[in-house]
């Protein structure tokens, strides 16, 4: 059986653990175990379809079978004299539509007048049990009239009509951008060699082993509580609010612990609404566990995009200009899919530097499950074209991959041409512990046919840096309370997804207070009981509920310190906090414990609670479509893949991964490795096999919503995995760190490809790289045709005017040019 | 998604088993380790009335014999008994070997041979929920009147999906079906019909006892399966060759069976007729592998493109040729 090999894998850059003061810390750069690990491990902990209340309902949502059309009738009358049905709701009966963002509010709990993918929900029905619900389900007759069903992106910019939604750019064109930073013409100019590729990357999705599962109890006191599997607890609530027309204090969000997340639950969904009504109607408890196949339906993974990338090099391959194009398949509604519009552009310009850029962009609505953001939420795909790319101008211009990479890396403490603002940078070293790890200089095109390794780069953002409703409010919020007894207790509205946030507050608490972070009680995620975090998404619960946690247990010491210092007669600046203890660097057996230095404390000051709080710095571009890519922080990764290739069937086993990852520092690197493992697995299934495929012949039903059949690699398909962590303190990280939940998966999916290139000398420019593919790659240079397999080209289409922008080596100032009309 | 309501029996005996059977007529379905079954019942893709469970039967768990008298395998016998079985893994080696690629680990504890060798046919319009079905206006198989894999088509063409089928035809097992009225022994060659609905010559009241493995004299046999992951998927090809070798190094006899591109296990005879009469050379392998290239006729309900499916009938015959050379 393959398995990680990773006992002696883990590689720190240095010796040293200490905090930027030259204090040795004692928690931080511990492999401790998780605060919740022995629960997940011994079945305890409570997931939300483990929660049974007493005279609870089952509830089932009645999904469309058609992929357009307009509801005609809908006949509830058979399900409600159902016995055992309490409810039955269509989208009448919750008119107020919703979405994540407020750009796009496109959704409604059921569907009111139009279906716009198969298994968009219609009616939902609550009843004594799920057998009853299922039978009740089936007893709605619905009567649709069809429509012309939009499948792909080259029909959604080809018809106008019908249009999936009247909103957007017109047609089916959702969104569409244009931005242009510095002179395009120019940096082409300059070139030596210039390249233009087209790639194509195809839609797959989060696979959590929980499915999706909400309760809701809305009580005699006119209140409301909704227990549920989400990423994001706070947009939850404020989407309850909306839909329900309740008051927001009136409603309680408790977020469960979720049993895989990876971005699929991180919109409001349709079900947790449906269940409040279902049980503001009954007055009784009610519960919705999807199954397998609705969670496919809900989806919001990967958008299928396809790019063409055309990038200028001088000799030595600095990169003089860039220009990038993406087309999005956004599936049927919007989703988070404006900012995955604008990530499949944004992140190209921190790896190496770009001195001049242009983006363009355009998301089309098509009848399919709608897309959204997944683990590297629209960045995995102009990556994969990039470093795919890279690797090709790379062979013309005669020059090691790495050490081109190498030379022109986008260098730290600057702003790109896009106006992100880079603080530490380790990419250079990543790539100089996976190419020495892996004996790359001796594998790269020296292998025999069939074997090959490739490498590849990639960055991520450690949060975003703002919000996704305007607001000047602080993205991560922080309450601890310190009993007198030595108790302490963190409280905050961050939802644990497996990555392990919970266990992040408190150690970050720990170490502060010198305490034991298995003396710390973790509360998160609850409405009622946590200051708000904005949730588990885009990389950002590390460092900004770390700086939040940090600055209130900081506060806290501060007064314990106060009160100690006076019992001890010894100045505050010679106190310490480690073991438990608060006690004289000088004189260390001076000194009290921590209970007691509570008791002081709390004998001055009163009860002892302190808050702490996190809000990102501003970002540096003021100009339209700046707020996606800015980030506190950025971390890096390079990987090389090392890939076996059987050139009769086409098959692909990545035999070992080597990657680094610039994390800053690991606030628990055993954790931080469990994250880029994760990422490589992940990843690993992106690059060979995992696509969420439509028939479009057939309805555009989905091909297979089924753990079997669609394919994702298992424990047993995982290849070895050698993992290096590079840790150069970031500025604005807790302790220096920096976020390792997405970036890791980033270089996998390119870094194969480019390895299958090197084995068997054919590109295949799209993932997931099949069997298939690769063969008809292989025929086609048998053939003496191109040695490729991918897409030709890209749909013409009219974008809007570019949104000219000077870059920072241009004298710009971050806001966008004055447009000028002009008259010929 | 949960189980339908169904009355479940406990039979004691292989007489009772088959009573109970005839007196639930055709709403009746036995069940062993119920790995096939209770998922299919959960999507509605099988409705029965009444499950009859025989997994748990003594008479249908034993082993015995040895490769120089034949071999009687239980129909009960778990499949991870099967891959561990020290007779089985001495005699009938490839046996093993292809009941170690079914699924994974803790169905093959839950699986039966029997049921491996009853396995319903499958096909990417069929093995999907009764929604999902309901979406497509179901299909032939169940519950519609199209089948959408060949809209054209009279005939259903779900796919025999069992990796031990096409062995135990290229090895002439033989089965024994047991009802009220009679008990017959049936070739696995004759036990498949190519039809993905009527996919078994065996009456509903029919229970599958055993199987009899003939003595070995000679044959050899070996296994290859295309699948996307190793971990647990289906065959949407399986190899079984078989080779009986004279004293003199030619090849005496030969079956090649092709399993996962059709409602029935594909012998393709031009294969066998290529190897036969002299020794196992390049050549002959080659002629084997392109016979059933040329036979295999795969259409698009599994994973794995179809034309990708046929193209690999070449080297995994092949390979399994190969395979069977260097054994000898």
């Amino acid at each position: 059986m393959a398995t990680n090999k990773n006992s002696n894998g883990f590689r720190r850059n240095d010796g040293n653990n200490a905090d930027a003061n030259g204090k040795d810390l004692k928690v931080v750069g511990k492999p401790f175990r998780k605060v919740d690990a022995r629960a997940k491990c011994t079945g305890q902990t409570k997931f939300a379809d483990d929660i049974v209340l007493p005279r609870m309902l089952y509830a089932k949502l009645l999904r469309s079978h058609e992929p357009h059309a307009i509801i005609k009738s809908i006949d509830t009358s058979k399900a409600e004299a159902l016995p055992g049905v309490l409810a039955v709701i269509t989208g009448k009966d919750l008119p107020i539509p919703y979405g994540i963002l407020p750009v796009s509010q496109d959704e409604h709990p059921l569907c009111v007048d139009r279906v716009r993918f198969i298994g968009d929900p219609v009616a939902a029905v609550a009843a004594i049990d799920e057998d009853t619900a299922f039978e009740a389900m089936n007893l709605i007759e619905v009567e649709y009239e069809k429509l012309q069903t939009i499948t792909s992106i080259e029909e959604a910019v080809l018809i106008d009509e019908p249009r999936i939604h009247d909103y957007g750019e017109g047609g089916n064109v959702h969104k569409s951008v244009h931005l242009e930073f510095g002179d395009l013409d120019e940096g082409f100019a300059q070139a030596d060699l210039v390249r233009e590729d087209v790639f194509f990357y195809e839609g797959n999705t989060h696979l959590p082993m929980e499915q999706h599962a909400a309760v809701a109890h809305y009580d005699s006191d006119d209140k409301l509580t909704l227990w549920t599997s989400t990423q994001t607890p706070h947009y939850v609530h404020r989407a309850l609010a909306k839909t329900l027309g309740m008051r927001a204090a009136h409603i309680r969000v408790i977020a469960t612990p979720n049993g895989g997340g990876f971005g699929g639950k991180s919109d409001p969904f349709n079900h947790e609404i449906v269940v409040c009504e279902l049980s503001r109607r009954t007055r009784r408890p009610v519960k919705v566990t999807l199954t397998r196949e609705e969670v496919f339906y809900c989806h919001r993974g990967r958008h299928p995009v396809l790019m063409k990338i055309k990038t200028g090099v001088k000799k030595d391959g600095a990169i003089t200009a860039m220009d990038f194009e993406s087309f999005l398949d956004g599936g049927a509604y919007g989703s988070y899919g404006v900012a995955s519009t604008f990530y499949t552009g944004a992140l190209q310009t921190v790896t190496y530097d770009v001195p001049r850029y242009r983006f363009k962009g355009l998301r089309a609505f098509t009848n399919k499950p709608p897309c959204g953001p997944k683990r590297g939420h629209g960045t995995p795909q102009p990556r994969f074209g990039l470093e795919v790319q890279l690797d090709k101008l790379a062979e013309e211009l005669k020059l090691d991959p790495a050490e081109m990479r190498l030379k022109h890396l986008a260098p730290p403490n600057s702003v790109t041409a896009n106006y992100l603002r880079i603080g530490s940078m380790g990419l250079g070293k990543c790539i100089e512990k996976v190419v020495k790890g892996s004996d790359w200089k001796n594998k790269h095109r020296k292998l025999p046919f069939g074997k090959g390794v490739g490498l590849a780069c990639s960055s991520y953002i450690c949060g975003a840096g703002l919000p996704i409703y305007w607001n000047n409010m602080p993205h991560s919020g922080v309450q601890l309370a310190l009993d007198r007894q030595g108790g302490v207790r963190i409280q905050c509205g961050s939802i644990d997804i497996g990555q392990g946030s919970d266990s992040i507050l408190a150690y970050i608490v720990a170490e502060v207070l010198g305490i034991d972070p298995f003396d710390i009680r973790v509360l998160t995620a609850d409405t009622d009981l946590t200051p708000v975090d904005l949730g588990s998404y885009s990389s950002r619960v590390t460092l900004m509920t770390g700086n939040a946690a940090l600055q209130a247990a900081e506060r806290a010491r501060e007064l314990l310190s106060i009160a100690v210092a006076e019992k001890l007669c010894t100045p505050v600046e010679n106190l310490s906090f480690a073991d438990r203890r608060v006690f004289d660097v000088e004189n260390p057996e001076t000194g009290v414990t921590f209970a007691e230095a509570v008791v002081l404390a709390e004998s001055k000051f009163g009860t002892i609670g302190t808050v702490g709080s996190y809000t990102p710095p501003r970002s540096p571009g003021k100009f339209k479509g700046a707020g996606v890519g800015p980030s506190p922080a950025y971390s890096y990764s390079a990987a090389i893949a090392e890939v076996d290739v059987d050139a009769e069937t086409g098959f692909v086993t990545v035999e070992r991964v080597w990657i680094g990852h610039d994390i800053g520092r690991s606030i628990n690197p055993m954790l931080v490795m469990g994250q880029v493992e994760g990422g490589v697995y992940m990843g690993l299934g992106e690059a060979l096999m995992e696509e969420m495929i439509y028939r479009a012949n057939r309805n555009a039903v989905h091909k297979f919503p089924s753990m079997l059949e669609y394919k994702s690699p298992t424990t047993l398909e995982m290849c070895d995995v050698l993992t290096y962590l590079v840790e150069d303190a970031d500025p604005n990280g807790p302790f220096g760190a920096k976020e390792v939940g997405q970036g890791p998966l980033l270089p996998v999916m390119p870094a194969v490809a480019n390895a299958v290139y090197d084995a068997v000398g054919v590109r295949v420019d799209e993932v997931p790289i099949t069997p298939e593919k690769v063969l008809a790659a292989l025929r086609a240079k048998a053939r003496g045709k191109e040695a490729r397999f991918g897409p030709t080209g890209v749909p013409a289409v009219e974008w809007p005017d570019a949104l000219k922008v000077l870059t920072p080596a241009e004298g710009g100032d971050g806001k966008e040019m004055p447009r000028v009309a002009v008259h010929s | 998604m949960r189980l339908p309501k169904f009355s479940y029996l406990v039979p004691q005996t292989v007489r009772e088993a088959v009573k109970m059977m005839g007196d639930a007529g055709p709403a009746g379905q036995f069940v062993a380790g119920g790995t096939d079954l209770y998922p299919n019942m959960k999507r509605r893709q099988q409705t029965p009335e009444t499950v009859i469970s025989v997994g748990r039967l003594k008479e249908l768990r034993e082993i015995a014999g040895d490769g120089a008298t034949g071999l009687r395998i239980g129909a009960g016998v778990s499949l991870t008994d099967i891959v561990e079985h020290p007779v089985i893994r001495r005699d009938y080696p490839a046996v093993a070997q292809a009941a170690r690629t079914i699924s994974t680990p803790i169905l093959r504890n839950m699986g039966t041979i029997g049921g491996n060798l009853l396995l319903d046919t499958r096909c990417n319009y069929y093995d999907q929920n009764y929604e999902w079905r309901k979406g497509i206006n179901f299909c032939l198989k169940k519950d519609g009147d199209v089948c959408w894999v060949a809209p054209g088509s009279e005939k259903c063409w779900a796919v025999q999906s069992s990796d031990l089928v096409p062995l135990m035809v290229a090895t002439g097992a033989q089965v024994r079906l047991v009802s009220t009225v009679n008990e017959r022994m049936v070739t696995a060659k004759g036990l498949y019909n190519d039809d993905g609905i009527q996919y078994l010559h065996k009456r509903p009241e029919e229970l599958l006892t055993e199987i009899h493995l003939p003595p070995v004299n000679g044959w050899r046999a070996v296994y290859k399966k295309l699948r996307r992951r190793g971990a647990f998927d289906f065959p949407v090809l399986g190899v079984a060759a078989a080779i009986n070798v004279g004293a003199d190094g030619a090849v005496r006899e030969a079956r090649v069976i092709l399993g996962g591109i059709a409602p029935a296990p594909l012998e393709v005879k031009e294969a066998a007729a290529a190897l036969v009469g002299a020794p196992l050379d390049d050549e002959r392998i080659a002629q084997a592998a392109e016979a059933c290239y040329m036979k295999a006729r795969p259409l698009d309900n599994t994973d794995h493109l179809m034309n990708y499916r046929k193209r690999m009938a070449r080297p995994f015959v092949l390979r399994a040729l190969e395979e069977l050379r260097r054994s000898l």
